[in-house]
């Protein structure tokens, strides 16, 4: 079972289990909702953003281990940051759930979702989250899909 | 697993299969995923295909294929009658009272679009009400949908108990406005295994004047269908669940309703007579399959049909009776395991979830140990909203799996549960 643990590291399954930042923001500032049509999962994120700072973000929904632990752990990761910062951010997320490259620096826990990169029916539920960031700033009304 | 030969008329209770025959018929089964042995538990999204199919296949390529239905050289000859051969192996195999009633087609997903378009779009006016059950497929319900945004009619869904079955007074209910033109539903459902009584349904329309269409996507490979007993105006299946090829399907309809159908796509093959001005249309089947069709798909069918029946229906649905009835009571070992679907009369499939752990985790785990099932909402959302779940996780039948198998896929579910403990 050694190389589903690469996956399902302790630090993923503990944001599975106690997820993180795991509310609705009573007046967020940004908001968006993400769904994988492929099993129907769906994630709410929620954030405050002051002087081009991320205040706050949470976010809520119901969706497996990794797309759960990733939101949360993308939570951990944004917040306090400048929004200029995400998009920066989310491509070097990509890289370490996609490819065989090298970590990129700076990712620090996220690094941990990087097993996602052996099973490429996963990166969808990894990336979830980030693509109702993503939409949440660009103010989109419909719910962002992974497809 | 005990011994006893294949193909045995013995009473199926107590009896086993011998499976060695069975599934050394499926090359594709012998092999290792992950290192571990393959235990293909994902049927009813698709099932593996027999040695015969995919020779049958490859032969038409590799030694007769030409097009059909035009040709007056020998290899158009063979193709065609090969194709046609299978047209009444359908109408065998469905007891349909003639070839002209068998419509080949992409796959179920078409023939209902092809009843919703033709039938639909020529009878259905606003106002008019089509019923289905709430357990459908998606493709029991989307196609209706665009009928419904086209003609301003409306769908009525009749709905089921916790346990999964149909309540037959709702449906009843729903068929009483006046206003019904079709009941369109589902024969065995895909996300609960329930098999729901045709039969009576079929009946309680016709005593109405309503036409009935039966998905029998997940009901062909599993139990004996026979259309005229049945009285249904449309049945429709496809080729890829009854261990044919993908690509192809079905679409049985009454003659006397076909003939009154105008075509569903234009094209070649499907007229007698083209003008500029005007275009008369082929006779039955031919109407309805416009454009060069899957030939050898129609033919691998053909050969999965013959496999099938040879190895009885009966005999098929015995042993997955057994093999259900097997994964029930060692999967309920499982604590925090919940089976969706409990039906009286169900078919070889268990949907269910695990408390705490997403399907999807169950899915992937359930990978690395070789056990392939399928875990998401089995293109049926309003099923698992029904249920108030996003998904769930589904292991599901064929003739060739085994009770070893089920201790595989129970084996791994612990390991599941261990990762997650």
């Amino acid at each position: 079972m050694n190389d589903l643990r690469d996956l399902y590291q302790e630090v993923i399954l503990d944001h599975n289990k106690r997820p993180r930042n795991f509310r609705v923001l009573p007046q967020p500032t940004h908001h968006a909702d993400g769904v994988n049509p492929l099993c129907g999962d769906r994630v709410s994120v929620f954030l405050d953003i002051e002087e081009g700072v991320i205040r706050d973000i949470s976010f809520q929904g119901a969706g497996c281990a990794i797309s759960s632990a990733s939101a949360s752990l993308m939570t951990e990761a944004l917040k306090g940051k400048p929004v200029n910062e995400i998009e920066h951010l989310f491509e070097a997320f990509h890289t370490v759930v996609t490819s065989n490259a090298e970590c990129p620096k700076g990712l620090g826990k996220l690094s941990v979702l990087a097993g996602v990169r052996d099973y490429p029916s996963r990166v969808k539920c990894a990336t979830l989250a980030w693509h109702a960031v993503r939409a949440a700033l660009e103010q989109h009304k419909q719910p962002v899909a992974t497809e | 697993m005990s011994a006893l030969p294949a193909f045995t008329n013995a009473p199926a209770e107590n009896t086993e299969l011998d499976l060695t025959g069975i599934r050394a018929d499926f090359p594709i089964l012998r092999q290792r995923i992950h290192g571990k042995p393959l235990v293909y538990l994902d049927n009813a999204a698709s099932v593996q295909k027999p040695k015969v199919v995919i020779d049958a296949i490859s032969e038409c390529y590799s030694s007769y294929y030409a097009n059909i239905h035009r040709g007056v050289h020998l290899l158009s000859e063979r193709s065609t009658m090969a194709y046609e051969r299978t047209r009444e192996k359908v109408r065998a195999f469905l007891n349909a009272a003639s070839i002209q009633e068998i419509i080949f087609t992409r796959g179920t997903t078409e023939s209902i679009n092809l009843v919703a378009s033709s039938f639909g779009g020529s009878t259905v006016k606003a106002g008019d009400e089509i019923v289905i059950t709430g357990m459908e497929h998606h493709s029991n319900i989307v196609p209706w949908q665009l009928l419904c945004e086209r003609t301003g009619a409306i769908l009525k869904p009749a709905p089921f108990t916790d346990a999964g079955e149909l309540i037959l007074e709702e449906y009843e209910r729903l068929l009483n406005s006046g206003r019904v033109k079709l009941a369109a539903f589902v024969h065995i459902s895909n996300a609960l295994g329930t098999i729901n009584p045709v039969k009576t349904m079929v009946d309680l329309a016709r005593a109405r004047g309503i036409p009935t269409l039966i998905d029998g996507a997940q009901s062909v490979a599993h139990l004996t269908v026979d259309v005229r007993d049945l009285d249904c105006d449309f049945y429709a299946f496809s080729g890829h669940k009854i261990y044919g090829p993908s690509g192809v399907g079905v679409l049985y309809g009454k003659q006397s309703l076909l003939e009154a159908m105008p075509p569903y796509q234009g094209g070649g093959d499907m007229i007698s007579l083209v003008t500029f001005e005007k275009t008369e249309y082929a006779d039955l089947p031919n109407k309805f399959e416009a454009g060069t069709p899957n030939i050898a798909g129609v033919i691998g069918l053909g050969a999965a049909l013959d496999w099938l029946s040879a190895l009885g229906l009966d005999t098929v649905a015995a042993h997955e009776r057994l093999l259900l009835d097997y994964a029930t009571a060692q999967l309920l070992e499982i604590p925090g395991l919940s089976i969706m679907g409990t039906a009286q009369q169900k078919a070889a499939l268990v949907a269910f979830t695990l408390q705490g752990i997403h399907p999807h985790d169950i899915g992937t785990i359930l990978d690395r140990e070789g056990v392939a099932i399928r875990a998401g909402h089995h293109c049926a959302q309003p099923v698992m909203q029904r249920y108030g779940v996003p998904a769930t996780a589904r292991a599901s039948f064929a003739v060739y799996n085994t009770r070893d198998e089920v201790d595989a896929l129970v084996k791994a579910l612990w390991k599941v549960k261990e990762l997650f403990a």
